[in-house]
């Protein structure tokens, strides 16, 4: 009778002990969807200082930004739990929010969540509730190569008139050397092409929609900033600019053939070519400059088993620690902290130091308005965040680069945008 | 006469010269590919380094320290052997049915079955993945990924086997039967050694067909079962040059399957051909 007691007392301690352990294991292994760029597969590195701290093991799932937002929007649509921990964008971060797919996020005193830029807490809330937090975030300027300006005897300014940058574009294009006036995004896509397209028609005071959704894609301000941007790639641009975007523009700007190029900030720390100059994205003179916002941000999926684990690693990741422990990184460095999400990183000298660019990428974040105005009745700069968004901004980029490569005029372009616009929009059941 | 020889020797080097060429296009991509993954993120994009650089092998460390390569290594080998065999397992007797006894229907089948190969695959993605994730609970597994590699080559399995089947004279399988030769015995004694050369370049043909798939294995997996292509589709990047590791990658992900096909070349010519002549 004893040893059937203990028999069943061993097989008892035996099954809490195996259940505890698995229970245990669980929490401790978070998988993470990451997009695959610079700042994200250096996280990995760093983050093995967290494995061994906590002792919580680390899965990265590290995907193209397409496919990651499919796989993403597919497993939290589905309550699925493939993913602990997601990267989400600017875009998607207060929709998903709003729809209750992602957790608010609840952080303690010393993480010091009002070091965060505004424009990127505010871009990553709903309601004011915190639903994603910035790993790294962006704005777009003007960088442009200064010997040749200066050769050239032009000069660009902050927030310059697009006529001015125009003229600069024109004074430095010289084909015959293989340099070109002004590199730009001419890739169809609502992420490629539409990102810097739409900031342009900020700048001449357009917007997608107007009060009650509907496209306004055929309005003056739309065929002013088509005609403008078509004209400026077209006659300064390189060959083939319809198939460039971010990475072909790096490519041709290292190989020493773009005079000028405006895009994300985030360029600045991988260009190569000296003599690199920064200015402020231009206007055509409204108070909407053409100068984007977007951050890549960490969120929990909502019914997450491990939500607070998850909660845990992103305050880490994106704490002001977690900075400080790239820049003193002996792969890493200064130069290759996060930038684009807290105050705090722009004071630190050997940040400066390493980035010539500090400045100027801080003044484009904290100029980008990414509110809904009078004028712009939705959030976002360069997408609006309504979840139509990226089809309706797809099937415009098409449209945009057809009149971009010649084979459509811009006045039938913007036609055949409004009317796919339009039917994306009323299939919605905004009007 | 001379005529004749003349020509004919232009032809000797002609041929040959043109062979070449189209070798060397194709080749172009792979050479170029080997020889980017040598170089750093850095020298990959900068014309100056176009060939003259300084070979690293960076990259290929980068590669297994931080991607975890033999992971995603194992797991295509398993998936795309254990796809491959469960596919002859199931193609071989409905091929034989097909090609030694086949109905009025027959022909409407195979139709139907290549038919299955025309329907886009992201039309059914949704389904597929709340049904695999939320229903069966198989999402992320070696199961999975290979029962659908697997479906997916199942209609060219049997398409190619049958092709090869009906070259083999029906004679011989009857001839079989008459000796009281039992179903399984004409498929493993007689079916079997004699079309071992088609269902040899099937398998390899499936087998590549299979390593290669991205479009399923990148959208049914996570971490568990995740195969090369989820490697490489992890290694594309919107913003940054990363050529050098993407490259490396690549490399490594398409070697075991280039040399595969190398030492079984034989095969696969006479497979893709079988029948050409006729």
């Amino acid at each position: 009778m004893k040893s059937l007691l203990n028999s069943a007392l061993g097989l008892a301690l035996g099954v809490a002990s195996a259940t505890v352990a698995v229970a245990d294991g669980h929490a401790k292994e978070l998988t993470i969807a990451i997009v695959n760029n610079g700042h994200m597969i250096n996280m990995q590195k760093v983050a093995e200082a967290y494995t061994e701290e906590t002792g919580v093991k680390l899965n990265w799932v590290s995907l193209e930004e397409g496919v990651l937002r499919e796989q993403v929007t597919s497993d939290t649509a589905t309550g699925g739990g493939q993913y602990d921990i997601i990267n989400i964008g600017m875009q998607e971060a207060p929709i998903w929010g709003a729809a209750g797919w992602i957790e608010p996020l609840n952080f303690g005193a010393d993480y010091d969540v009002d070091d965060m830029l505004p424009a990127m807490r505010n871009g990553l809330s709903h309601d004011g509730t915190l639903y994603a937090a910035p790993f790294y975030g962006e704005s777009s300027m003007v960088m442009y190569r200064k010997d040749l300006t200066d050769a050239a005897g032009v000069a660009i300014a902050d927030n310059d008139s697009w006529d001015n940058v125009k003229a600069a574009a024109a004074a430095i294009h010289n084909p015959d050397a293989g340099v070109y006036g002004a590199c730009l995004r001419g890739k169809p896509g609502w992420g490629d092409n539409m990102a810097f397209v739409t900031t342009v028609v900020n700048s001449f005071g357009g917007a997608w929609f107007d009060a009650d959704f509907k496209p306004q894609l055929e309005s003056d301000e739309w065929k002013a900033a088509i005609n403008f941007y078509v004209d400026l790639l077209g006659d300064y641009g390189p060959p083939g600019s319809e198939g460039n975007s971010f990475n072909e523009i790096l490519a041709l700007y290292n190989e020493g053939k773009c005079g000028m190029w405006i895009d994300a900030t985030i360029a600045a720390s991988f260009l190569t070519q000296p003599g690199v100059a920064y200015a402020q994205s231009p206007n055509a003179g409204n108070p909407v400059g053409a100068n984007w916002l977007w951050a890549w941000a960490m969120a929990v999926p909502a019914g997450s088993p491990n939500a607070a684990e998850s909660q845990a690693f992103i305050e880490w990741a994106t704490s002001k620690e977690y900075i400080k422990a790239v820049g003193n990184h002996p792969d890493f460095g200064w130069g290759k902290v996060p930038t684009g999400t807290r105050a705090s990183t722009y004071a630190i000298p050997e940040f400066q130091a390493a980035a010539p660019f500090a400045a100027a990428e801080m003044a484009a974040i904290e100029s980008a308005a990414p509110a809904a105005t009078d004028i712009k009745p939705y959030v976002g700069v360069q997408f609006a965040a309504i979840p139509e968004f990226p089809e309706v901004g797809t099937a415009v980029a098409q449209e945009i680069a057809a009149a971009l490569s010649g084979a459509k005029s811009v006045d039938e372009a913007l036609a055949a945008a409004q009317e796919a616009a339009n039917a994306i929009m009323s299939e919605a059941g905004y009007f | 006469m001379a005529t004749i020889t003349q020509s004919s020797k232009l032809g000797n080097v002609l041929w040959p010269a043109l062979a070449w060429m189209v070798a060397l296009i194709f080749f172009f991509p792979i050479f170029w590919l080997v020889f980017t993954s040598f170089k750093t993120d850095a020298d990959a994009v900068k014309p100056e380094f176009l060939f003259s650089f300084t070979p690293t092998l960076e990259n290929y460390a980068n590669m297994t320290e931080n991607y975890d390569y033999w992971r995603f290594a194992i797991n295509s080998v398993i998936t795309s052997s254990f796809a491959t065999l469960f596919a002859l397992a199931v193609g071989v007797p409905a091929a034989y049915a097909m090609a030694f006894d086949p109905s009025r229907h027959t022909k409407d089948i195979l139709m139907w079955m290549l038919s299955t190969k025309m329907l886009p695959a992201a039309a059914v993605l949704y389904p597929m993945t709340f049904l695999t994730k939320n229903f069966l609970g198989i999402f992320d597994t070696h199961f999975l990924v290979i029962l659908v590699l697997c479906l997916i080559n199942l209609p060219i399995v049997i398409w190619m086997l049958f092709t090869y089947f009906k070259e083999i004279p029906k004679e011989i399988i009857e001839a079989g039967k008459m000796d009281g030769v039992s179903l399984w015995g004409e498929i493993k004694d007689i079916l079997i050694p004699l079309a071992w050369g088609g269902i040899a370049s099937t398998a390899l043909l499936t087998f590549i067909f299979c390593w290669n798939e991205a479009y399923w294995t990148v959208r049914l997996t996570t971490v568990d079962a995740a195969t090369l292509s989820k490697l490489i589709e992890g290694n594309r990047a919107p913003e940054g040059l990363f050529f050098g590791r993407l490259s490396a990658v690549s490399t490594a992900a398409v070697a075991p399957i280039i040399i595969l096909g190398w030492f079984c070349q034989k095969q696969l010519v006479q497979g893709l051909t079988f029948g050409a002549v006729k």
